[in-house]
């Protein structure tokens, strides 16, 4: 599995633009517990299961155009003309996905296919791009507006979430729609307004398509999760430091497990004697550990642990770690920056408030059934906290020469003087005469007198 | 002499308790001076804590201990404070009587040569009485409990205190004369750190001539028990290595004790040559520094064999100090055990030449080491080189502390068969230099 893992990520790296091919030992793991295969998989054999991050690489323009590429117009029809990169890149969060897996071809799941789906998830600052007034609309936030759906296309729809504004009293959307479209996203009945691109009434007279959105009132409630984290590092100095893993469980009565995966690189040696688990300041023990040590150089921590998050409380999780000193050529070139360490992964069942259809029907919006739910009551989520950075202490990266030379002597000091008490005896020392005397010695040897 | 030594040892006991007792007992475990990745105690309870996990201590990188070890702790571990006390009595009880053992048994030679009018006339002044050796023992405990590199090791809890008392209870059995015994914990201590290996020739060599038995490569009474010293330390090895394998079920553990002492994965500063200087290697020439580094511990065996053959005592002494010295792993606590020895050797004053310098330049590095290691890690405003020069100062020292016994001990000895006053030709006095 490791030589097809090691061509996968070339591979992809290729394809993207992404440095994937620094994925390797060092920063793959194989959880047990976490990931489960998605779509119509046979077995959940987590042996040839691999999960790796690489937290120091950036999304920038050079993946978003190989991943446009995937579409099947491209960038030139259909809603991915609006996906500009000097536009899209000035937000505060991108994210870009790519998923692959197996499904039935048709309802009675004789033959299996292979799904592609592609996300990205955009999140624009209203204010800092906003010049002030409380307006968007889509020329605004990409500077173009949709003419056209794509002709391959089998369906292309935007959805506006309306729930909070019944009788347009937040903010007003145009142009008007007719169409409407109730669906469960992450546990709460959502209303979505629905511009449906392959139909020619969308466009109107001018046919072009701005969808504008202009706020009337300042309120507003913002959506809660009921399960979020962060993540933060403790600690000052060099030597060690604590990683604090913070889970809020928002829910007012229910309590729920959570998987959480913790991959840390081998460098913050983890004691794992030092993990503590506490939730409203009372010890939590978690129900199961997986916990595989890192080898120097080979492979990263890995601890998977489910915990119970008690209703509406904190979770903090802590676990010591010791920072290594690594050779000097392991540091990156700009060593001070600190080193990364990948997020952790928080995969839950989390109790939704509204019973959810558990058959996947073509007219739910595709966002909604990225997580098949097999029950009823309760939805998948994965919740990734932030990246970590880490300062390790550094040696002094010009001085290769001059520690290999003084250490050569200290080590020669001592052989010397070994050396000499060893291989040498005591004697009286005559002292020796002088330089005239020396030559006349000398030149009274070889006339055979005896010296002076 | 029971009354003064068994005060000595409360006292020691309650330096310690008072310390472990007091908030300095976490700092001073935190301290790379003091343990390394091989002896921390914070490792060993990750050990016992991944075992109870159902992950062998050996699958990371963490634990670098013995499988005896671990034995050892999943019993002790809460009498832990206890058991390095304990270990440090037991060292230091061992090293009172195998002083008073050999100081007996030099004064008896010493006493057959004056006899045989073997010492030159002038050399009154160089032979030991007893009322000089008398207190010698003592003070050689008292050297190793109030030491405070050991006081600090102890706190510590740093295995290295147990590696200390089998090598002191192998000193012990072998001045005794005891064979067995001493094969036996030999073999304990190269079992937790490999670098007691060279210690065989010298115990090999102090027992042949307890027993009489003429070193001599030619005689087949010497080969006859080199085989046998061989054997037994040799069998009771493979005993405990196997037993070792029983313990946990797997070979696991012999890279991960004697692959990571010998091949220096872990970079941690210490007080040792090691650790700046791998770090700071180009990767082409790894090895062979790591092959010749090894080597230089292991190397000065044979010379120093052949030329302190009649004074295996001192040997042992130099033995230890060369491996405390340059070992991959070097801790405060092994510079302790070699420095208990000095007492021994207060006849070598006279003789000395730089000891002065080499005390200035001990407390000075003892002192500066925390105050350097702070500035790098913590404060930020020096960088590694600091500390590094500060290691290198210290090795240093220690290097010019052996060298110097050593060659006092050589200038006493040829004094001892040439006379103490000489006289140059001409009848005025000399000066004596190595040639």
């Amino acid at each position: 599995v490791d030589a097809t893992w090691k061509e996968l990520t070339n591979v992809l790296s290729g394809i993207f633009c992404a440095s994937l091919n620094f994925i390797d030992s060092t920063n793959t793991v194989q959880p047990s517990a976490s990931f489960k295969p998605l779509g119509i998989a046979n077995g959940t054999d987590h042996r040839f299961l691999r999960y790796a991050t690489l937290p120091r690489e950036i999304v920038c323009t050079e993946n978003l155009t190989p991943w446009k590429k995937l579409l099947p117009c491209g960038s030139k029809a259909g809603l991915a003309v609006l996906l500009k990169s000097e536009k899209l890149f000035h937000s505060s969060f991108h994210s870009q996905a790519v998923h692959i897996r197996p499904v039935c071809q048709d309802q009675q799941c004789k033959t299996m296919s292979l799904e592609l789906r592609q996300t990205l998830n955009v999140v624009f600052d209203l204010h800092t791009s906003g010049q002030g007034k409380r307006e968007w609309s889509l020329f605004k936030m990409f500077s173009r507006t949709l003419t056209e759906a794509c002709p391959l296309a089998a369906s292309s729809k935007i959805y506006i979430d309306i729930t909070d504004n019944p009788q347009e009293e937040q903010f007003e959307l145009s142009p008007a729609t007719p169409l409407l479209s109730q669906a469960v996203v992450l546990g709460d009945r959502r209303t979505f307004s629905v511009y449906d691109l392959t139909q020619q009434v969308t466009f109107g007279t001018v046919r072009s398509l701005n969808v504008l959105i202009r706020w009337k009132s300042t309120e507003g409630d913002m959506l809660r999760p009921l399960l979020h984290a962060e993540r933060y590092v403790a600690g000052y100095g060099l030597q060690t430091g604590e990683i604090h893993t913070l889970m809020y469980n928002n829910h007012p009565f229910r309590s729920f497990p959570v998987l959480l995966l913790d991959s840390v690189p081998w460098y913050l040696r983890l004691y794992i004697h030092t993990l503590t688990v506490t939730s409203k300041g009372k010890d939590n023990k978690p129900s199961y550990i997986h916990y595989e040590p890192s080898k120097d150089r080979v492979r990263p921590h890995l601890l998977e642990m489910l915990v119970q998050l008690p209703p509406h409380s904190v979770t903090e999780i802590t676990v010591q770690f010791e920072r290594a000193l690594l050779k000097w050529t392991e540091y990156t070139p700009d060593p001070n920056h600190g080193f990364y360490v990948g997020s952790s992964v928080i995969s839950a069942l989390v109790p939704s408030t509204v019973a959810m259809n558990t058959n996947i029907t073509e007219e739910q919006p595709l966002f909604s059934t990225f997580f098949p739910c097999k029950e009823e009551s309760s939805y998948f989520v994965r919740v990734y906290t932030e990246p970590l950075l880490v300062n390790l202490p550094t040696p002094d990266f010009s001085m290769p020469y001059n520690v290999i030379c003084l250490t050569c002597t200290v080590v020669a000091v001592g052989y010397g003087s070994l050396y000499n008490l060893l291989t040498r005896s005591f004697q009286i020392e005559e002292p020796n005469p002088g330089l005239a005397k020396r030559i006349a010695n000398i030149i009274r040897k070889m006339r055979g007198v005896p010296p002076l | 002499m029971a009354a003064p030594l068994t005060l000595l040892l409360i006292v020691a006991v309650t330096i310690r308790a008072a310390l472990n007792r007091s908030s300095l007992a976490e700092l001073i475990a935190e301290r790379v001076e003091v343990v390394s990745p091989i002896t921390a105690w914070k490792r060993v309870i990750e050990g016992l804590a991944l075992l109870d996990l159902g992950v062998s201590p050996y699958s990371g990188d963490v634990f670098h201990e013995t499988p005896l070890i671990i034995y050892l702790f999943h019993f002790l571990v809460d009498y832990a404070e206890i058991t390095f006390m304990l270990a440090d009595v037991i060292t230091a009880v061992a090293l009172y009587m195998a002083v008073k053992d050999y100081n007996k048994q030099v004064f008896r030679k010493q006493k057959f040569s004056l006899e045989a009018d073997r010492y030159p006339a002038d050399c009154r002044e160089l032979i030991r009485t007893p009322k000089e050796m008398y207190y010698i023992p003592l003070k050689v405990a008292m050297f190793y409990l109030l030491n405070p590199f050991t006081i600090l090791s102890c706190v510590a809890k740093s295995t290295c205190g147990l590696n200390n008392a089998v090598i002191a209870l192998f000193a012990l059995t072998t001045i005794k004369g005891n064979v067995l015994l001493s094969a036996i914990f030999l073999c304990l201590a190269t079992y937790q750190s490999i670098y007691p290996l060279t210690l065989c020739a010298p115990a090999m060599l102090y027992l042949m001539q307890h027993q009489y038995i003429p070193v001599n490569f030619r005689r087949a009474s010497f080969w006859w028990f080199v085989a046998q010293y061989l054997f037994m330390y040799l069998g009771s090895l493979f005993v405990i290595v196997c037993l070792s394998f029983f313990l946990l079920g797997s070979w696991d553990y012999l890279p991960s004790v004697y692959g990571f002492i010998l091949s220096v994965p872990d970079l941690t500063p210490n007080i040792g040559l090691f650790w700046y200087f791998f770090a700071e290697m180009f990767e082409h020439f790894r090895l062979f520094f790591l092959c010749v580094f090894q080597i230089n511990v292991f190397f000065y065996t044979i010379p120093l064999c052949i030329k302190l053959k009649d004074h295996p005592v001192f040997l042992i002494f130099m033995q230890l100090a060369v491996i405390s010295i340059f070992k991959s792993y070097p801790t405060v606590g092994d510079t302790a055990l070699y420095l208990a020895f000095l007492p021994a050797w207060s006849h070598l004053h006279r003789f000395l030449r730089n000891n002065f310098l080499v005390s200035c330049v001990l407390l000075a590095c003892s002192a500066l080491f925390p105050v350097l290691w702070h500035l790098w890690i913590y404060a930020g405003s020096a960088n590694s080189n600091f500390y590094y020069a500060i290691t290198l100062l210290f090795n240093v020292a220690q290097i010019l502390l052996v060298s110097d016994y050593f060659y006092a001990f050589l200038r006493r000895e040829h004094h001892l068969t040439n006379g103490l006053y000489l006289k140059k030709k001409d009848g005025s006095e000399a000066t004596l230099v190595l040639k």
